[in-house]
C-alpha cells in the first residue's frame, strides 16, 4: 500500500471521507441521465466485464491492455482527494487506485507527446442518456502531459476499498484532484498520447464556459454562479457554504505548473 | 360530457384547492429534512419548487385556452391557480436566498451579474402586483386595467422558463419543453375568434 516515497500532502490531514451512500448516490455521469440519481438508478446496465483500454498515439507500446493486464502491473493504494464539482459542490473521497504516470510509463511515452488524450466508453443500448444530444458522445478529456504525469493524478479503480461501483466510472477512471470534477473522465476505453491539445467534451459544448485547464479557482467565475464558495455534500437542508480553495487546496503540488499563465484566460 | 364535467367542478370548493396545491411545498421540506430529498437537499428542494411554480403557472394559462377549445370551464380556479403559482415562486426564492447562497451581499452580487437569476428575480417581480391584487376588491378598483395588468402573467411565464432553460449544463431537453409548453398556451389566445353572426335568426 501507500509508501513513504509517495506525496504524503496528497492524504491531508483533517479530510473527513463523505459516506459511502453520498459518494455513490449523488453523481454526474450523463450517460446515464441528468438527474443526480439517475446514475445510481441506471448505471447497472453498463457491463465492466471483459473491460480493456486501447493505449495508443505516440508510445513506444500500444495496444489493447485488459484491465487485469494492467491492474498486474500496478500497486493499488488509497488516496483521500478533495472533490470540487464546477457546480459548487464537494466531496471528500478516499480512491484506491495507481499513478496515471506510473500506467503511461508502462506504455512508454514518446518524445513527441505533449498531451494525452481521454475517452469514455460509448453503448448507447447501455447509456441511456446517450439517446440525447445532451454533450457530443463519446466523452472526451485531456491532460497536458505534465499534468498526466504528476503524481496527484491517479486513476482510480476503488473507493473505500470496494471496486468503483458504476455509477461513479466502473471499472477504471481518472481523479484530478486540483480541477473541476468533470476532468477526471470516467469509464475509460482509450488513452492517446498526443501532439497537440486534444478536444475535451465540455470546452466543445460551451467553450466560455469550460476551459480546457479547468483548475478549481475560486477567483475566476463560472459565467454563470460564483466559484468562490462551495457547499460540501452532506451537511443536510442547513449546510455551510464554504470558501473553495485555489488548486482545491493542492496548490503547493501544482501550482508551479502553471508558473506565468493567466489563469483566467487559461481557465 | 362537457357539461357533466362542469358540473361537477362547479362542486368543488375553491379552498380545497388551495389546501391541496399548497401542501406539497412543506411536504417537500419535511422530505427535504429526512433526507428523502438525497444527500444534497437544499438543490433538489430549490428544483422542485421551482417545478411547482412552473406547473401552476402552466395550469393558470391553460384555464382560458381550456375553455375557448374545450369547452371545459376552470375560471372559478384561476385566481387559486395563479396565486399558489406564486406561493411556489416565492418560497423557491426564499430557499434560494437562505439555504442556498447564504449570504445576502452574494444575493445582490447574482442577482446583477448572472442573467439567468436575473430574469428568475424579474418574474418574481412581475408577479408581485398580481398576486397583490388577485382579490374581489381589486377587480373592482382597477376595472378593465385590471386585465392589462394582469397579462404580465404572460411575460412571467416565459421568464420563468428561459430562467429553466438558461441554468441548466449541456444541451436538455426538459426546459425546452417547459418554454414549448407555455409559448404554445400564450400562441392559442392569438387564434382569431370566429365573428357571431347570425344571431338574429332567433328573431325570424
Amino acid at each position: 500500500l501507500a509508501t513513504a516515497a509517495r506525496p504524503v500532502a496528497a492524504a491531508a490531514e483533517g479530510l473527513e471521507p463523505n459516506s459511502w451512500e453520498e459518494i455513490t448516490t449523488y453523481n454526474n455521469y450523463y450517460e446515464f441521465g441528468t438527474g443526480k440519481s439517475d446514475p445510481a438508478s441506471y448505471a447497472y446496465m453498463l457491463t465492466t466485464q471483459p473491460w480493456s483500454v486501447t493505449i495508443d498515439g505516440l508510445v513506444d507500446r500500444p495496444g489493447d491492455y485488459s484491465l487485469e493486464q494492467i491492474l498486474g502491473e500496478m500497486t493499488i493504494e488509497q488516496r483521500i482527494y478533495r472533490f470540487r464539482c464546477v457546480e459548487a459542490w464537494s466531496m471528500v473521497i478516499p480512491w484506491n487506485g495507481f499513478e496515471l504516470a506510473d500506467l503511461l510509463e508502462m506504455a512508454g511515452v514518446q518524445d513527441g507527446a505533449k498531451y494525452v488524450a481521454f475517452e469514455t466508453v460509448l453503448r448507447r443500448e447501455e447509456m441511456p442518456g446517450t439517446r440525447y444530444p445532451i454533450l457530443d458522445w463519446p466523452y472526451v478529456e485531456g491532460l497536458r502531459l505534465d499534468e498526466a504525469m504528476h503524481p496527484l493524478t491517479l486513476m482510480a479503480t476503488g473507493i473505500y476499498d470496494r471496486p468503483v461501483p458504476n455509477q461513479n466510472g466502473a471499472p477504471i477512471r481518472l481523479v484530478v484532484p486540483w480541477k473541476y470534477g468533470y476532468k477526471s473522465i470516467k469509464s475509460i476505453v482509450r488513452i492517446t498520447l498526443t501532439e497537440s491539445e486534444p478536444p475535451t467534451s465540455w470546452n466543445k459544448a460551451n467553450a466560455r464556459e469550460y476551459g480546457f485547464y479547468s483548475n478549481v479557482n475560486p477567483e475566476v467565475s463560472h459565467p454563470r454562479w460564483s466559484q468562490a464558495t462551495e457547499r460540501p455534500i452532506g451537511g443536510g437542508l442547513f449546510a455551510r457554504r464554504q470558501p473553495t480553495l485555489m488548486f482545491n487546496g493542492y496548490q503547493d503540488e501544482v501550482a508551479a505548473m502553471y508558473d506565468g499563465m493567466d489563469l483566467s484566460v487559461y481557465h | 360530457m362537457g357539461e357533466r364535467i362542469n358540473g361537477g367542478l362547479r362542486r368543488v370548493p375553491t379552498w380545497a384547492l388551495y389546501i391541496l396545491g399548497m401542501l406539497p411545498a412543506p411536504w417537500l421540506l419535511w422530505q427535504g429534512a429526512t433526507g428523502a430529498l438525497g444527500v444534497e437537499p437544499i438543490r433538489a428542494l430549490e428544483h422542485e419548487l421551482g417545478q411547482w411554480a412552473l406547473w401552476f403557472l402552466i395550469a393558470g394559462l391553460a384555464v382560458t385556452p381550456l375553455r375557448r377549445f374545450a369547452g371545459l370551464n376552470l375560471l372559478k380556479f384561476r385566481r387559486a391557480l395563479g396565486l399558489i403559482a406564486f406561493y411556489y415562486v416565492f418560497c423557491h426564492l426564499l430557499v434560494w436566498i437562505v439555504l442556498d447562497v447564504q449570504i445576502l451581499g452574494q444575493v445582490w452580487a447574482d442577482i446583477a451579474k448572472r442573467p439567468y437569476i436575473t430574469i428568475g428575480m424579474a418574474a418574481f417581480v412581475l408577479l408581485i402586483p398580481l398576486a397583490l391584487t388577485s382579490n374581489n376588491w381589486s377587480v373592482r378598483k382597477l376595472g378593465p386595467r385590471w386585465r392589462t395588468l394582469h397579462k404580465a402573467v404572460y411575460a412571467a411565464a416565459v421568464l420563468g422558463a428561459m430562467h429553466f432553460v438558461m441554468l441548466v449544463k449541456g444541451f436538455q431537453i426538459e426546459p425546452l419543453v417547459y418554454l414549448g409548453i407555455i409559448l404554445a398556451l400564450l400562441g392559442l389566445r392569438m387564434i382569431p375568434r370566429k365573428r357571431r353572426v347570425a344571431v338574429r335568426q332567433t328573431a325570424g
